[in-house]
């Protein structure tokens, strides 16, 4: 028998079943289907002004920094100031995604590239996908338009995040990848990042900047 | 392995002073954490009910849920192993790095891996096995295991690592200072991110499979899982069986209890989640990726009285609250899985003639399962092992000699009332001036560290009797 059918048919001698019961059958297919809740937090249930409020004091308070701005041309001003504020060269890595590319990079003297990381960069940014107020995650989605690498290479991590895409909690954002995705479906890559990376293995002292960002920092385009 | 040897090891870790320095961190740091987390959130004890009955519904379905998440990898370009021992799993992964013309391999943290002892096996083919958690790199560097499961260097000091850093980073200037947590970190993150960059292979573990989507789901803080998974051509994602859950809303339910009951987060920095290789358009991320589902014992534990500890989410919250765990630190248990989660699975999965020491340290304060997560009776569980370690004579004779004369008093009220009632009296005489017992005849396996109290006022039963208490 192979590992697989042998593996398998352990589990069932031990559960007493075949496999092939209905009822079991049944309550497998009800709960993919269904994708019961559970119980979640009343924390995240609030909109508007009160939803980005939470989530901008849960991610500052993972050591992530927020700034809000309310047109989506303000973005190029507000990356400059923060690269500049930290002493960091004017040069920025992103993907092909057009929300970030379409903006006017001109006025600010921006040395902007674009592709995924090979390692080299240090200032990357990204457009997120959604973020949870909750605990103040950001959820990013791979592709072309935001490459993987860019969330973990870069030293300084730069992130759009457009109010309209903030949900209270991440059941919320389950049902907008599936709107997008498809039932059953998902991208290849989700990274939920909530802060800069950070270790605490060497006497259980949280340091900041592991191997990914040592800074996080997301730009919330209001309306 | 060593857990046969549990008692001379905590016998060791008693008198190592290095170690006792570095165990009180555990004490210092997790507790309060993760208390302060729990209390910021209303529902917490509700999710906690939550996360316990979907790993029950999971372990009752457990064989559908698999071929679910099977079919749903493979659709997603992805493959899906199985394999029945640690042998299997360690070749079914050396045989893909091999495919590969791998020559570095990164991983990233999984004490899945570190039960099958899979690094030895990339080793032993030929192949080097670069561990990228900082922990983890940590005891690589000096041969030793996991200490915590997720800890894994806890049982060390900041000048334990530097010194290993300035013995193997010698390209390094030797005047650097190395005084500091984020020097070290710094110096990690320089020297590794140079091997995530040039590895050819990377090996995850896996906190969750979504069945729904054919998803792994790790939770990390460094970002090492991320950069281990996503640089090179291939992402190998291994797990044990057990990791499965339905839904995406099942995952989020476990999630939130996670983090707050491991370092009292609530969240980890890093939740990622991979469902295939590389899309059509994609820039980056792996041209293939494979899961490896290791049973290795788990599927016998089914339908038996240590199904339970199948629930178990690796959290570490019941060795940071277990006052064996802080006197004794990991090491001692002998192999992989430290702490009450150790002492309930290493005999499972080893044997209980090889880890039948480990149920017995526990002082059955029950702080473990007031922690746990997913609520595994863990006193209850280890209590059972003692017993089968008693019924097949296991345990060592004087052990059985004492609970022997202990049984032949207990059976005859009278005769016990007479000997504590001589007892007591003396033994409050001798220890009139301190109240306790430095050293006691036949009892230094207790009093060699700790003092035993001396009994105080009269025997329980006559204290019961003066109280009204019912008697037979």
């Amino acid at each position: 028998m192979s590992a697989r059918e042998d593996i398998l048919s352990n589990i069932r001698r031990s559960l007493g079943v075949t496999g092939r019961e209905a009822p079991r059958k049944a309550a497998v297919e009800e709960r993919l289907r269904a994708a019961p809740r559970g119980v979640v937090p009343a924390r995240g249930r609030l909109s508007g002004g009160a939803l980005v409020d939470l989530f901008r004091a849960e991610a500052e308070r993972v050591a992530a920094s927020v700034a809000e701005v309310s047109q989506a041309q303000d973005i190029v001003g507000e990356v400059a100031r923060y690269l500049r504020e930290h002493n960091l060269p004017a040069s920025l890595r992103m993907g092909a995604d057009e929300r970030l590319n379409g903006l006017d990079w001109s006025g600010v003297a921006m040395e902007v590239s674009q592709g995924p990381s090979a390692g080299d960069d240090l200032n990357g940014l990204s457009h997120a996908f959604g973020a949870i107020a909750e605990t103040g995650t950001l959820a990013m989605v791979s592709g072309a338009d935001n490459p993987t690498t860019l969330n973990f290479l870069p030293d300084n991590h730069i992130v759009v995040l457009r109010e309209a895409d903030l949900a209270g909690d991440a059941e919320t954002l389950w049902d907008r990848l599936r709107a997008r995705y498809g039932k059953g479906l998902a991208p290849r890559t989700v990274n939920l990042i909530t802060g800069p990376s950070r270790s605490g293995d060497i006497e259980q002292q949280i340091v900041l900047g592991a191997h990914g960002p040592r800074r996080l920092h997301i730009i919330i385009l209001r309306g | 392995m060593t857990s046969p040897a549990f008692r001379q090891n905590a016998h060791d870790a008693l008198a190592d002073k290095q170690l006792q320095q570095a165990l009180g961190n555990v004490r210092a740091g997790f507790i309060d954490k993760r208390a302060q987390a729990a209390e910021r959130l209303p529902e917490f004890e509700a999710l906690r009910d939550s996360a316990r009955d979907i790993k029950n519904h999971v372990l009752a379905h457990l064989d559908l849920y698999l071929e679910h998440y099977e079919t749903k990898v493979r659709e997603a370009g992805g493959h899906v192993h199985f394999a029945r021992t640690a042998q299997e799993a360690c070749a079914t992964i050396v045989e893909i790095c091999k495919a590969q013309g791998a020559r570095t391999v990164t991983k990233g943290k999984s004490m899945v891996s570190e039960e099958i002892g899979l690094n030895a096996a990339i080793e032993a083919a030929g192949m080097e096995a670069v561990e990228t958690d900082l922990g983890e790199y940590i005891i690589q560097l000096r041969h030793e295991a996991p200490s915590h499961i997720i800890a894994p260097a806890v049982h060390l000091t900041k000048e334990q690592v530097e010194a290993d850093f300035r013995r193997l980073h010698k390209h390094l200037p030797q005047e650097r200072d190395l005084s500091q947590a984020e020097a070290l970190l710094g110096e990690a993150r320089m020297v590794l991110r140079k091997r995530f960059l040039e590895a050819d292979v990377g090996i995850t573990g896996a906190n969750f499979l979504v069945a729904e989507t054919g998803t792994s789901i790790i939770v990390t803080n460094e970002g090492n899982g991320d950069l281990t998974q996503t640089l090179p051509r291939v992402h190998i994602v291994i797990a044990s069986i057990e990791k499965i859950v339905p839904t995406l809303e099942d995952a989020a339910q476990i999630l939130r209890v996670l983090g707050r009951s491991a370092t009292g987060q609530d969240m980890s920095v890093y939740t990622t989640l991979s469902t295939g290789p590389r899309r059509p358009g994609d820039v980056d991320g792996p041209q293939a990726y494979h899961v490896v589902l290791v049973d290795n014992g788990r599927s016998a534990m089914l339908g038996t009285e240590f199904e339970e500890m199948l629930r178990c989410i690796r959290c570490g919250a019941c060795m940071n609250h277990c006052p064996v765990y802080h006197a004794v630190g990991g090491h001692a248990y002998g192999w992989v899985y430290p702490g009450p989660m150790g002492a309930v699975l290493s005999p499972s999965l080893l044997g209980v003639d090889k880890a039948g020491h480990l149920p017995n340290a526990s002082t059955f304060c029950g702080r473990c399962e007031s922690v746990c997560p997913v609520r595994i009776p863990l006193p209850k569980l280890m209590r059972h092992w003692r017993e089968r370690e008693y019924e097949r004579h296991l345990a060592p004779a004087t052990y059985r000699y004492g609970l022997g004369v202990w049984a032949f008093f207990a059976r005859r009220p009278a005769l016990y009332k007479l000997a504590t009632g001589l007892a007591m009296p003396v033994m409050s005489y001798l220890a009139r001036k301190q109240g306790r017992f430095k050293k006691l005849p036949l009892a230094s396996g207790w009093t060699d560290h700790r003092d035993m109290p001396a009994p105080q006022g009269k025997t329980f039963q006559a204290q019961w009797r003066e109280r009204g208490g019912r008697t037979r």
